[in-house]
């Protein structure tokens, strides 16, 4: 009987266990879980703040995933090294588990920079996991002031969980501009200025010099008061127990697209990696959740002797902020189209003659269908792009593409 | 297994499948009380290009990237059907960031409705296959899985 043991029990663990199981019924699978949680939606973590979602329906899977799925979860267990010679996984209480393949889907830890006097602020979070979400919501209360550090995904997301608590809700950033890893300026000026009218502060293009307790000296010499602080500066990818066993490491941990590292026999999945961008070619950290599932799936399916892989991974990200939805994908690079008014922006990016990226805000509809076409690499001159440009519409195909497509007859 | 399909040179672009839809998805048992004068929420779209038009609805993709790609944990296949928990969903709409057909969309409150093929309404069968009235749209299976 195979030996499985996963290491991490976010998204990208619950896609290994479901892609183990689909080739591999029997075997034994040893879930490493540091958190006292069953697998979880992490990005709802905000939506949990807002009251959009609870404890019950957080879950990913219904609770008795694990015992439907014949998993061993051991909680609050923490893996301190990969003795892959062993191939062992040794544990923080000092035992051991041994394992004929092992997923790292450790994911990312929220990176915290050097602040002065920041150890003197009694009330700092980060918020990237559920005991985050449920310490905030004790800490911050009506009357509270929170200060959120960063202007990115975690950040806003933050800020508008926080909203309905707190008194007020500042949001600082190093960058002029907000979401500055998914949108250009044009963009997250629109965002910026929904934001703004929903009751969100932004100090933008300043850095915080230094703290005092309940006090940021900005770098501008301003000093902002604040009763909770919350740092949401980004995250890295968790790759230290890669250490040792041979596996190669960028800024995440390298696999070929069935998700194996290097080291024979250890795979890795989720936001712990690093993948080729299908719209730039280039290497990147994309770590969103749909890309932490198939990569989990494939990893699963492979490491029980299967065949699956994983591929044209896509940086992509869709989220509502104070009702306004913002989605985007590819890369930004190219000719591009612009449509926009006073609430909504549309930016097509084109390079190549494929369709490279978009950026939209506002009307979201039928968006799937850029994404596949950034996805398979479609070329622009198959399709009434002067149609498809203005209205996400599969009718801009030529019928043979759309009957292929919807299974009619060619 | 069996999808719906629509011919596309039958289908006259009456949007009656939108209509039905949203009937047989209503819960009420009288057509005008449950949608004259509201704001409609089909899960079928027709999509009107120059010289076509077309009905679109989930195609229940054998490896769907919805299901895949839901941060929620709402979308999930139940046998051949890829089926909404709309008590999970939030309304992050990265469903309809990722289908390929433009399939899903928003319903009252935000939140994802997609076509289940009438299997919990009190139609029983899709209703915009029942009510079509040119049969562009049928349910059937075809040559692939």
């Amino acid at each position: 009987m195979k030996r499985y043991v996963i290491i991490g029990n976010g998204i990208a663990a619950a896609g290994c266990i479901e892609g183990i199981r689909s080739v591999d019924g029997s075997g034994e699978i040893t879930v490493i879980s540091e958190e006292k949680h069953g697998v979880y939606c992490r990005p709802l973590i905000s939506y949990y703040l807002e009251g959009k979602t609870d404890l019950e329906r957080i879950r990913y899977r219904n609770a008795d995933f694990y015992e439907r799925m014949s998993c061993r979860v051991l909680y609050g267990r923490k893996a301190v090294r990969i003795r892959h010679d062993r191939h062992e996984a040794e544990l923080d209480d000092g035992s051991a588990v041994g394992y004929d393949a092992v997923c790292l889907a450790t994911g990312a830890a929220p990176f915290v920079p050097e602040y002065e006097g920041l150890d003197t602020v009694p009330r700092r979070f980060t918020f990237t996991s559920l005991d985050d979400a449920l310490a905030l919501e004790k800490a911050v209360g009506p009357s509270s002031r929170v200060l959120i550090l960063g202007a990115g995904l975690i950040g806003l997301k933050c800020a508008e969980g926080l909203s309905g608590r707190a008194g007020e809700v500042t949001v600082c950033n190093r960058s002029p501009r907000i979401l500055s890893s998914i949108l250009d300026e044009e963009s997250a000026d629109t965002v910026r200025r929904h934001m703004e009218k929903n009751g969100i502060r932004f100090m933008l293009g300043e850095t915080v010099s230094r703290f005092e307790k309940d006090r940021a000296v900005m770098s501008g010499g301003d000093t902002v008061g604040f009763d909770v602080l919350v740092t949401a500066l980004g995250v890295r990818p968790e790759i230290s127990l890669l250490e040792g066993t041979g596996a190669q490491t960028g800024r995440g941990a390298l696999t070929d697209a069935r998700m194996e590292t290097s080291a024979a026999g250890v795979y890795a999945a989720g936001d712990c990696t690093e993948s080729e961008d299908v719209s730039s070619g280039r290497k990147r950290v994309m770590a969103i959740l749909p890309n932490a599932y198939m990569q989990g799936h494939a990893a699963g399916v492979n490491m029980a002797g299967g065949s699956e892989v994983f591929e044209k991974a896509l940086p992509m990200n869709s989220m509502g902020l104070f009702g306004l939805h913002v989605m985007t994908a590819g890369s930004y690079e190219g000719e591009t189209y612009t449509e926009k008014t006073e609430e909504s922006f549309k930016r097509l990016f084109i390079s190549d003659g494929l369709l490279k990226g978009f950026i939209i805000i506002g009307g979201c509809e039928r968006a799937g269908i850029y994404t596949a076409m950034i996805r398979e690499k479609t070329p622009i001159a198959s399709v009434d792009f002067e149609m498809l440009k203005k209205t996400a519409s599969t009718a801009a195909y030529p019928p043979q593409m759309r009957r292929k497509m919807f299974g009619g007859v060619v | 297994m069996k999808r719906i399909y629509v011919n596309e040179e039958w289908c006259l672009g009456c949007h009656l499948c939108e209509y039905n839809c949203a009937f047989a998805n209503s819960g009420l048992s009288d057509m005008a009380l449950a949608l004259k004068g509201k704001p409609i929420f089909p899960r079928i779209r027709v999509e009107d290009g120059e010289k076509i038009s077309y009905a679109v609805s989930c195609r229940h993709c054998t490896d769907p990237i919805c299901v895949k790609s839901c941060i929620a944990g709402a979308l999930s296949k139940d046998g051949d059907t890829v089926r909404i928990d709309g008590n999970r969903c939030v309304g992050c709409f990265t469903c309809v960031l990722v289908c390929p057909y433009g399939a899903l969309a928003p319903g009252e409150n935000g939140v994802m409705r997609k076509c289940e093929l009438c299997l919990d309404n009190a139609c029983g069968e899709p209703a915009c296959v029942k009510g079509c009235p040119n049969r562009a749209i049928v349910y059937e299976q075809r040559g692939e899985a």
